[in-house]
């Protein structure tokens, strides 16, 4: 019986294949779009962990031209700086617990890259947004001069990559984070003074009033036990002026507001997509139940029970669906992997592939459905047709 | 004893008010290992008889017995499983599978029957030895019945049953086709029933069984049947 389905399958290659692709399509859908959303919940879980600050400082200015949830999706706030003795005034605010500032740079000159890159300078000692998420993947010290360069930054450790004419040893490349940071290259607040030095006497760079090492972009602070982040950034608000405190909060809520938008609309057309592919995979079996009516009766005449047409038919479905489903798991990671940058750049929101343990749970999920699908589709309408007559199917032909 | 009796069978199709009684309360015996042939119009239930002895349906009323079984209130899975091991077909339609080869499509039964017969054999049995990897579409009409008749033996059943086998051949395939499935029928020992508009082949035939109107007309035996190549085709 096994043999005879797989006959059958062959007999007809092109029934196959159309069945074939049909499943493929099911399983891309179910698969690819589960893969998209858990890619984006993963965005959103890596900025929640990596936003270990609960208030984020920024010159007013920054704060009027730049979105907050752009500030971490795309990782600065532009050119826009503050003084020392500003973070000395936000330093005094009462409440906080740690303090850490990082001074932002863009450069369109890198030699390496084709896009814009964004350089972020950071303070080892003091910090603790970035490094929890730097030090797993941390892959040399990061002396005067050396950069951690972002996963999607073409460089390898071992090379350089030139900055406003200084060469910068590449010490490590950092883990995904699916966000706008993967494109950026870290460095000592030492260092990117350094390079806005350079910056100036290149002409390229001329938004800095003042001395540069005397320049922050940014902020973070994290409160003491018990305090109210929000008590905490309106405190500033009052107290220091020319600066913009906000609450970490209110840009991991609105990056979750518009995610939580798409992903009800993501998940709408999913099902919408699968519903659809569903029914056609209905039809195509219905009507090759229908087309296979006198071969089935051959059958039967022979005296094979209604039982075991059914299962010849389930047997067949659940081969195509098997493949079928296969395919379209692997071609589902193959596109979305590829496509992974363009696809959170498209939606604007952090993308991350999930861990593999859930990659497989969505494989196993969509593979499951697939299989589901066909044999169901199969075994309904092979039911339908035995109760027909035999004898009358056989002599009408 | 009789290998099959029926026993005041009737078979009514009912369209809406219209009733039509195919089988009108036919009582009947057959010996085992007889070569018998159903003569009748166009309409008189031939078909229709050969199918409630077949399996392939159920009578209205009354009792057919198949070597002592009764079939006529078997479910549809007992009748599947009667079909399997006891009767074999053969059609005016050949009802080959397009998508498997001959000796493949003879080869199903293996799966099927309780007791089959070599594939092989009897491909070779019907001179399809040279054509086994071939695909239905492939060969002629007579050919394809060849094939038909190779896989209804090939079950090896009690009960070979025939329905016009030669309605769809031309004269002279049809002579070809008949002798052999005659002559193999024979030579297996096997109880034969074919349904036929041929009066030659009534000539063979150990008992010519007359059918009209739903009921039996007439059903003789005949002493001295003639042979294969008697027979004035
Ligand atoms: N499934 C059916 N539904 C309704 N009426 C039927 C059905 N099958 C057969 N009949 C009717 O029963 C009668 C006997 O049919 P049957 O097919 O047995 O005739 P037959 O002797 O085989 O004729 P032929 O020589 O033309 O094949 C006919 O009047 C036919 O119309
Ligand atoms: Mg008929």
């Amino acid at each position: 019986m096994k043999r005879l389905a797989v006959k059958n399958l062959l007999g007809r290659p092109g029934r196959t294949a159309a069945l074939f692709f049909l499943v493929l399509l099911l399983s891309l859908t179910l698969c690819g779009g589960g893969l998209v959303l858990s890619s984006l919940r993963t965005g959103l879980g890596s900025l929640e962990n990596r936003l270990g600050a609960d208030v984020i400082v920024m010159p007013a200015k920054a704060a009027l031209k730049t979105d907050l949830d752009t500030l971490f999706l795309q990782g600065t706030i532009g050119p826009y700086y503050m003084n020392m003795s500003t973070v000395d005034k936000i330093a005094k605010t009462e409440g906080i617990s740690r303090l850490s500032t990082q001074i932002f740079l863009s450069s369109m000159r890198a030699s390496c890259c084709s896009i814009p890159i964004q350089v972020i300078g950071f303070d080892p000692e003091s910090d603790f947004t970035v490094s929890s998420w730097l030090k797993e993947s941390r892959q040399g010290s990061l002396d005067e001069g050396r950069l951690l360069v972002g996963s999607r930054v073409n460089a390898n450790p071992g090379e350089s990559i030139k900055l406003y004419n200084i060469s910068c040893p590449v010490a490590g490349q950092l883990q995904p984070t699916g966000t706008g940071l993967d494109t950026a290259v870290y460095c000592t607040l030492p260092t990117i003074r350094t390079l806005m030095t350079a910056a100036e006497d290149l002409g390229g760079y001329s938004s800095i009033s003042g001395d540069p090492s005397e320049t922050v972009s940014a902020v973070y602070i994290k409160v003491k036990e018990g305090v109210d982040p929000k008590d905490v950034a309106d405190s500033i608000n009052v107290h220091v002026r020319k600066v913009k405190a906000v609450q970490t909060r209110s840009v991991i809520t609105t990056v979750a507001d518009s995610l939580s938008g798409l992903e009800r609309i993501l998940t709408l057309l999913i099902i919408a997509a699968a519903v659809l592919v569903w029914l056609v995979l209905f039809a195509a079996f219905t009507l090759m139940t229908g087309e296979r009516k006198k071969e089935f009766a051959t059958l039967r005449l022979c005296g094979l029970s209604r039982g075991r047409l059914a299962g010849l038919v389930f047997r067949e479905a659940a081969i195509v669906s098997l493949l079928g489903s296969a395919a379209g798991v692997g071609l589902s990671f193959l596109l979305v992997h590829a496509f992974s940058g363009a696809l959170g750049n498209a939606l604007g929101l952090p993308f991350l592939l999930p861990s593999a343990g859930t990659a497989a749970t969505l494989a196993l999920a969509a593979l499951f459905g697939c299989l589901l699908a066909g044999p169901l589709a199969a075994a309904v309408s092979a039911r339908k047709l035995s109760r027909a007559d035999t004898g009358l199917i056989l002599r009408e032909g | 004893m009789a290998i099959v009796e029926f026993k005041e069978v009737s078979r009514v199709y009912r369209n809406g008010d219209h009733e039509q009684r195919a089988l009108d309360r036919v009582n009947l015996q057959l010996e085992e290992g007889k070569f018998i042939v159903i003569l009748g119009p166009s309409g008189a239930g031939k078909s229709t008889l050969l199918n409630l002895l077949g399996g392939l349906d159920n009578p209205t009323e009354g009792t057919i017995m198949v070597k002592g079984r009764d079939i006529s209130t078997l479910s549809a899975n007992e009748l599947a499983d009667y079909r399997a091991a006891s009767v074999g077909f053969v059609f005016q339609s050949y009802n080959l599978i397009p998508t498997l080869t001959v000796i493949e499509n003879v080869a199903l039964v293996k799966e099927i029957a309780p007791k089959p017969l070599s594939s092989h054999d009897m491909l070779k049995a019907v001179g399809l030895a040279d054509h086994i990897h071939q695909f239905p579409s492939e060969l002629s009409g007579g050919e394809q019945q060849r094939v038909s008749i190779a896989r209804a033996l090939a079950k090896n059943p009690d009960i070979l049953l025939c329905d016009e086998p030669t309605g769809a051949l031309d004269s002279e395939t049809g002579v070809v086709v008949l002798k052999l499935l005659l002559s193999m029928a024979r030579e297996m020992g096997k109880t034969i029933i074919i349904v036929t508009h041929n009066q030659n082949i009534a000539k063979m035939a150990d008992v010519v069984i007359r059918v009209k109107n739903g009921k039996i007309q007439s059903c003789e035996e005949q002493a001295n049947p003639m042979s294969v190549d008697e027979v004035d085709w």
